[in-house]
């Protein structure tokens, strides 16, 4: 390699190199804001703006989910798995929204711990499988579930 | 071994990666096309539903495979761009310029079918998650580096080695792309097909094939598309240079084998 052209790579690797640190930093810095949602665990401890909207993410609880009568409003728990969050939304929810599915709201929480959404997306998850497949993992993780609550009772 | 040394130092000279290349467009057409439409009807007609969206995972198909290429290309543009720069080969100026359309355009596919997916199924065409940012970036990138080099007009060479720094710059936004969705919370999903397997995404062989033979249909398709433009970028470069002229000169030959003119 001639000594310009080494120059010159030495160059382009010191480029590529502080480019990345700076994003590196920049994205480190920025990470609060770069989170796309909230966890249930972060809202519980009181880790949120308030007096703005705020994405909240999770699981929806299953068996969560009610209607509140006499409204459009329905009313689910949001999860972690760690700590809970009681969600109300007025409106129209996406096709993928279900019980035991990953959820994003946006909205603002109320002082009694409600957490009001104005926009409930649904997340998917990265699992694709035919209707078979998952009926077949159901029932085999019913039937683990099975085995494991008649082991509990002996 | 000598033959490949040999190879490697005629595919960096432009008379005869033109030579060499021009043999090679139609196979890749015919495999791009071939493969496309095997994919395409495999795909969207064939390949089970889904347990939960329905048909409407189907766009998988196209989305998955086209976001694989703009980050692919835009890795093949800062590798000739580092090459470019350092080297200041003709033929990586070429190969470099000729993949940013391209690039460009699989960028966008990838936007657009994300967007028509997002909306029935998170209920929004568009949020400003991590994975979409980034990805918004790369086609802000292959602009930026397109349009640094048609800026330069006086000097195509010159023109080239900006833009190729550019492109050297913008390759610290792929990893981030890659890993947006593990390194921050999205609502976009994680990765559905991964190389060491693994319990997650995607299993099942009637989803999958197709979508294997799609990522080889844009592979193929880039290929045969990034050979065209590189070789036309070449000839007008090269214009002045002796080898232009006998290659226009065989090609009209070839067309009017009688030679009337």
């Amino acid at each position: 390699m001639t000594p310009t052209r080494k120059k010159r790579l030495l160059l382009v690797l010191m480029v590529a190199l502080g480019v990345s640190i700076a994003v590196a930093i920049f994205l480190t810095a920025f990470k609060e804001n770069i989170m796309f949602f909230k966890s249930p665990t972060e809202v519980v401890a009181q880790d949120y703006p308030t007096n703005r909207s705020f994405r909240l993410g999770g699981m929806v609880k299953a068996g969560s989910m009610h209607r509140v009568p006499d409204t459009l409003k329905v009313q689910f728990v949001v999860t972690d798995y760690a700590d809970d969050v009681k969600v109300e939304f007025e409106g129209i929810l996406p096709d993928l929204f279900r019980e035991g599915q990953g959820v994003v709201t946006i909205g603002q929480m109320t002082d009694n711990g409600l957490f009001i959404a104005e926009e409930v997306l649904a997340k998917h998850d990265e699992n694709y499988m035919p209707p078979e497949a998952a009926d077949a993992l159901e029932k085999g993780q019913l039937k683990m579930s099975d085995n494991y609550n008649n082991k509990d009772s002996e | 071994m000598n033959r490949i040394v040999k190879f490697y130092h005629e595919m960096g000279s432009p008379p005869s990666f033109y030579r060499i290349t021009s043999h090679w467009l139609k196979p890749m057409l015919w495999l791009a096309i071939v493969l496309t439409v095997y994919g395409l009807i495999d795909g969207l007609l064939m390949a089970p539903t889904d347990y939960q969206q329905g048909d409407s995972y189907r766009i998988i198909f196209v989305h998955v495979p086209a976001a694989w290429m703009s980050m692919f290309i835009y890795g093949i543009i800062g590798i000739s761009g580092i090459i470019t720069f350092v080297w200041r080969m003709k033929v990586a100026e070429a190969v470099m310029m000729a993949s940013v359309p391209i690039g460009a355009l699989f960028t966008a596919v990838t936007l657009l079918t994300g967007m028509l997916w997002g909306k029935p199924m998170w209920g929004t065409y568009w949020d400003w998650d991590a994975r979409m940012t980034s990805e918004l970036i790369l086609l802000f990138l292959y602009i930026g580096v397109a349009g640094i080099y048609s800026a330069y007009e006086e000097d195509p060479r010159k023109a080239a080695r900006l833009a190729a720094l550019v492109a050297i710059i913008g390759l610290v936004n792929l990893p981030v792309i890659r890993y947006s969705v593990y390194w921050w919370t999205s609502i976009h999903q994680g990765s559905s097909v991964s190389l060491m397997g693994g319990a997650n995404g995607i299993q099942h062989w009637d989803m999958l094939r197709p979508l294997l033979v799609m990522a080889l249909a844009t592979k193929f398709y880039y290929i045969y598309s990034m050979l065209a433009r590189a070789q036309t970028y070449l000839l007008k470069t090269e214009r002045k240079k002796q080898w232009v002229l006998e290659a226009i000169d065989q090609q009209t030959n070839h067309n009017n084998p009688a030679g009337a003119k």
